[in-house]
């Protein structure tokens, strides 16, 4: 049994509007998968019709050799979830959050109790043991949140934007964890719109738009088949101007985004080359990535 | 609406880990609810007993003082339940989302809906255990049949427990719930005997109140308390667990309608 999420042909409608279109995929165990898409795209949706919280209107579903909905409850046994928004117990302290969540999978309290310290340990919240949850950090109630995700010690994990409003470094950390957790052998699915947190994360991904899947690959493959390998970012009062007699001249695609010309070259060096002679525009730049791509594929409007 | 969203609920023991959630939250507020459980009927029937017993020495062929008692074990109960179901089961439900949390284990709806109503219903025994306490302190009844609106209590949480999801089930927020108050909570406490017998209201009053499930809870507790077997006895309970049944049913249908959303 080596796939352990196994999605064929998902569909749903909600008011007659198409949130999950047509989406198909599959992921191995221990490979870490990412869901990408702007807000709305039906990254969440698409997670609780896995969960079997929500039924498909077509299409199905299998976890861990268990079909969903059917059998959720079979699969939920042994998967973790992370949610978007945390919900957390606020009357509990961290470890009574832990024993009572493990209590839901019909553990014993024996049993929770001996998995508790190194759930602990592994969230880095040893220290916080007793602490009630409205006086942790919001990167410590990230964290509970992951180790309360861990407490029926899961095959496979769903992350929902575990990282969204952390600080840089408790951005980190839960990085790093979620590393350990796929080198321990555990399956990955999280949706997130941070491209640095797919790219480093994710051996492949998705990128969702409109309840469609419009690209699917590792990180590395979604940018050398989908953009040019060279972005020169170009800013200065006079943008608009230099952009309309110069961009197209020097690049293969271009595109102005308030005062930021995007210039997407194969070889940078005359563009390079034209800006240093230009004084009054500055300009940055690096190699192409996952953004770039995902800005590409989901077009710059708002989707609020 | 889905069809399967009808069907009917499936039973299991795995309710009772989040029976003990709650039981744990309280747990941690036990002294003041427990307070809380005894001063609200002690001011009641001390207040309204005395004060408008001098005045009324004699009620159903009771002291008023113990007539007002049985209509206070009642509503109290009534009222225990109905404000765990309503404001708790909403936090629960829809401000803490402890409810999704809980529905990412291999926990169903069914089970989450059935724990809110066994707590609180839970919640109705101690407060009915707390008025019968009262009521003994206070000397005002000393029969053993008394020992029988305890169960009788259970019975009112689990009945106005059902009947609250409901409501919950509906709420967009907490400010609906004043509906509920105001339009079938406060005129039940007026129509099913609490303060006066039932019938010294007019005849169409009287109809009203014979199908309300107040005044059968009532029609049980006060002979229990005054040493009498009741009448009707198989009537009371079948029309209170009617309503415990139908009101578990619609509620569940609807969480399941709201939820799947």
């Amino acid at each position: 049994m080596n796939t352990v999420v196994d999605v064929h042909k998902l569909h749903k409608s909600y008011a007659g509007q198409r949130v999950v279109d047509d989406l198909s995929l599959s992921i191995k165990r221990g490979e870490c998968y990412g869901l990408l898409g702007p807000n709305g795209a039906g990254k969440t949706t698409t997670l609780r019709l896995l969960l079997g919280l929500t039924d498909p209107d077509g299409g199905t579903v299998r976890l861990l050799d268990h079909a969903v909905p059917g059998h959720a409850r079979e699969a939920r046994l042994k998967l973790g979830v992370v949610p978007q928004i945390d919900n957390l117990d606020p009357d509990f302290t961290v470890a009574e959050n832990l024993l009572v969540y493990g209590r839901y999978f019909g553990m014993s309290d024996a049993a929770i109790n001996a998995r508790i310290p190194m759930l602990l340990e592994f969230s880095n919240l040893t220290a916080k043991r007793d602490a009630m949850v409205p006086t942790l950090s919001g990167g410590m109630k990230r964290r509970l949140s992951l180790a309360r995700a861990l407490v029926n010690d899961p095959d496979i994990i769903f992350l929902d934007e575990p990282t969204t409003g952390l600080d840089p470094q408790a951005r980190h950390l839960i990085w790093q964890r979620l590393r350990e957790l796929t080198s321990q052998g555990k399956t990955l699915l999280l949706t997130t719109h941070f491209m640095e947190e797919a790219e480093r994360l994710c051996h492949r991904l998705a990128i969702l738009d409109h309840g469609r899947m419009i690209a699917e690959d590792t990180p590395h493959e979604l940018i050398k088949h989908n953009i040019e390998p060279q972005v020169v970012e170009v800013f200065g009062d006079e943008v608009e101007t230099w952009a309309q007699n110069y961009a197209a001249q020097f690049s293969q695609r271009f595109e102005v985004s308030g005062e930021t010309a995007f210039c997407y070259v194969s070889d940078a060096q005359p563009l390079v080359a034209h800006l240093q002679a230009h004084a009054g525009l500055r300009y940055l730049h690096r190699p192409a990535n996952l953004e770039d791509v995902f800005i590409k594929l989901t077009g710059r409007e708002m989707r609020d | 609406m889905k069809q399967h969203f009808l069907t009917l609920p499936k039973f299991s023991m795995r309710f009772l880990p989040i029976w003990r959630r709650h039981l744990l939250v309280w747990w941690k507020v036990a002294i003041p609810s427990i307070l809380g459980h005894l001063a609200d009927p002690l001011i009641y029937m001390l207040g309204l007993g005395y004060g408008l017993g001098t005045l009324i020495p004699e009620m159903g062929g009771t002291s008023y003082l113990l007539f007002l008692a049985a209509g206070t074990l009642c509503y109290s109960t009534m009222n225990s339940a109905t404000f765990e179901a309503l404001y708790s089961g909403f936090s629960r439900m829809h401000h803490q989302r402890t409810w999704d949390a809980i529905l990412n284990t291999p926990i169903t709806l069914d089970d989450i809906v059935l724990s809110e109503i066994l707590w609180a219903a839970t919640k109705s025994l101690m407060s009915g255990l707390a008025v019968l306490l009262v009521i003994w302190i206070l000397g005002m009844s000393h029969t053993l049949l008394s020992l029988w609106t305890i169960p009788l209590a259970l019975l009112i949480g689990l009945c106005f427990s059902a009947l609250g999801l409901i409501m919950t089930a509906l709420a967009p927020s907490y400010d609906f719930f004043m509906y509920y108050f105001t339009l079938i909570i406060t005129p039940m406490m007026m129509l099913s005997g609490v303060f006066f017998p039932v019938d010294q209201l007019p005849s169409a009053l009287q109809s009203v109140s014979a199908v309300l499930p107040l005044t059968h809870a009532i029609d049980l507790a006060r002979p229990l308390l005054n040493g009498n077997i009741p009448q009707h006895i198989l009537l009371h309970l079948a029309v209170l667990v009617a309503y415990t049944l139908a009101g578990f049913y619609l509620s569940l249908v609807l969480f399941r309608n709201r939820l799947s959303k």
